[in-house]
């Protein structure tokens, strides 16, 4: 235990990239009767951007809360910077975007980041965390009078303004139209290239796939898939074949190279790792099949693909 | 657990004395200013008590007294308890509960802001306030209703209503620990208004019908309109027993808070 924090310690002052910066270990949490995690084990590493990908209820802001300090585990443990999350020296180096209902509506957008760099040891220029949100000749409106692509802005800004080493970012671009996400993508790619790491999550494969190094699928309080946006895509591959046909259901699946199948509005949707030959198959098998569609999975497919996974749905489970 | 007893000891290096006292007096500050333009808070807290003082101790009771003292300078007493409650109430109770269940103190919490910052933040905000309500109703007492205090009665009343506006903090503090955001502001008028009322503190205690001059002394304000009216000499009974009281309600009230921050942090999903 000592030798492991100081090793963290010596990661800490050289940033080595690929050093561990926060884990959890098991880690099972609930609320009441929900279990909102069971036994995830997680590494986030230094310098790199790591998405936290998966649906509502998935247990990515409980994650999030837990590496913040925000909430404690039931089993398991966490560590940031190989310490206690909620220690002030800890909370120090991390910065964090939460969803929040409603701020301080009549402080200015200057005041607000006056105050949080003050909680911090090395704070960016007041300037600079204004610059680097875009928010630029805003400075002395009211929060309240922010447009909500605004609101947004000045909540990273105030994740960012302490230049702190991690920074924890919960659905950061939920309800932005596209320009302010684009903005914000490239906001947050900045901060990695200074050699910060960067948590986020997100329910959105295409903005998981846009910004991060590591993409983790989480559903129903559980890990599902974990690997580099290629190798999640790939994962999900294949195309999409929807047909009227007579064959059972069990038959489609045992057809080889199938991934999976589903019913629908008296249609059946086949996913296939190697469409041509099932179609080949399905055509032999059943002459009469017609409305006939061959279409090639996209993110959004292979998204649902992967967080289907761990559902109890008909069909062949995926590999 | 040993990392974090062994990196405590350290906290003093992290975090400079002055660099703490400078996060103190910004969320101080800021917990100030946004509360001065919310007219919601600064308009309600600091008209009311002007407006009931100004009718009912100025205009419709001229030239009447009520134990011993003109009835000016006893509604001094009174409506300046009424005033900082107001204003330790709804600061506290509405303002925690807001913050609380809407997750911006999530916010405040995930960052490094030293805890008990957040907490004296509003203290000082409500005795800001506190001390505003109660400097008006003086002015417009020695103005316009006669009221004759010595410098040093005045500074004592002054005091003696800030400082003891504490327990009312404490109790808004409680009731923004446990209240949902929509339903704080209800829950504090229903017990400011009544609680007022049956403390004495719109009509004097002695023409309160009998049995709600029983149940006063089991109420907060009581016991704080008594030390104002201490001050102005329309009350004999002994100080100590009143903040004794006091503070028994304050630590009472802390407890209540502790409970409902424990329960938040095991819910908090």
């Amino acid at each position: 235990m000592i030798a492991a924090s100081e090793d963290l310690y010596r990661s800490r002052n050289s940033q080595q990239p690929g050093a561990v910066v926060a884990r959890l270990s098991a880690v099972s949490k609930s609320y009441g009767d929900i279990s909102a995690l069971r036994a995830v084990t997680l590494d986030v590493r230094a310098g790199e951007l790591l998405a936290l990908l998966g649906p509502n209820g998935a247990g990515k802001t409980t994650t999030v809360k837990l590496l913040l300090g925000l909430a404690g585990p039931d089993a398991g443990s966490v560590s940031v910077f190989g310490g206690d999350p909620r220690h002030p020296e800890n909370r120090i180096r991390t910065g964090a975007m939460l969803q929040v209902g409603r701020v301080p509506e009549t402080v200015r957008v200057g005041e607000h980041i006056d105050l949080f760099s003050s909680y911090y040891a090395a704070p960016l220029p007041l300037a600079e965390t204004i610059r680097i949100a875009g928010l630029q000749g805003l400075e002395k409106r009211p929060f309240g009078e922010l447009s909500g692509g605004q609101k947004q802005r000045l909540l990273f800004a105030l994740a960012i303004c302490g230049n702190p080493d991690l920074l924890v970012l919960d659905e950061p671009t939920v309800g932005l139209d596209v320009e302010a996400r684009r903005f914000l993508w490239d906001e947050i790619r900045r901060v990695v290239a200074r050699g910060k790491t960067v948590l986020l999550t997100t329910h959105y494969l295409q903005e998981a796939d846009a910004l991060a190094d590591r993409i983790v699928v989480m559903n129903r309080g559980g890990i599902t898939a974990e690997g580099t946006p290629a190798e999640i895509k790939a994962c999900a591959s294949g195309r999409q074949i929807r047909c009227v046909t007579r064959l059972p259901i069990a038959e489609v699946c045992a057809i080889p190279s199938v991934l999976e199948v589903q019913s629908d509005r008296g249609s059946l949707m086949i996913r296939a790792a190697d469409a041509d030959s099932v179609l080949r198959e399905l055509l032999s098998r059943d002459p009469q099949l017609y409305d006939l569609h061959v279409t090639s999975a996209g993110l959004e497919d292979a998204f649902l693909a992967l967080t289907r996974n761990s559902e109890d749905h008909a069909g062949k489970e995926m590999q | 657990m040993s990392s974090t007893t062994t990196t405590l000891s350290t906290s003093s290096l992290a975090c400079p004395l002055s660099r703490r006292l400078a996060a103190y007096a910004k969320e101080a500050k800021y917990d100030f200013l946004g509360r001065l333009r919310l007219p919601v808070y600064s308009a309600s807290t600091i008209l009311f008590p002007v407006m009931f003082y100004t009718l009912f101790g100025l205009l419709l009771n001229r030239g009447q007294s009520n134990q011993g003292v003109s009835v000016s300078t006893y509604l001094l007493a009174s409506y300046g308890t009424f005033g900082v409650m107001g204003a330790a109430l709804f600061g506290f109770g509405v303002g925690v509960a807001m913050e609380r269940g809407l997750g911006w103190l999530q916010v405040k919490r995930a960052s490094p802001m030293p805890p008990p910052a957040y907490f004296t933040a509003k203290l000082t905000t409500s005795m800001a306030f506190s001390a505003i309500i109660v400097v008006l109703l003086m002015t417009l007492g020695v103005l316009f209703g006669g009221v004759h205090l010595a410098a040093i009665e005045a500074l004592r009343l002054l005091l003696t209503l800030v400082i003891g506006a504490i327990c009312f903090c404490a109790m808004g503090l409680a009731i923004g620990s446990l209240a949902g955001p929509n339903s704080a502001p209800a829950i504090v008028n229903l017990l400011y208004l009544p609680m007022s009322f049956a403390s004495g503190l719109w009509i004097p205690i002695n023409l309160l019908p009998r049995f709600l001059q029983k149940v006063a002394p089991l109420l907060p304000p009581f016991h704080l309109g008594q030390l104002a009216l201490g001050v102005v000499g329309a009350s004999r009974e002994p100080a100590a027993n009143h903040w004794g009281a006091l503070l028994g309600f304050t630590l009472v009230f802390l407890g209540i808070a502790r409970i409902g921050f424990q329960r938040d942090e095991r819910q908090t999903g």
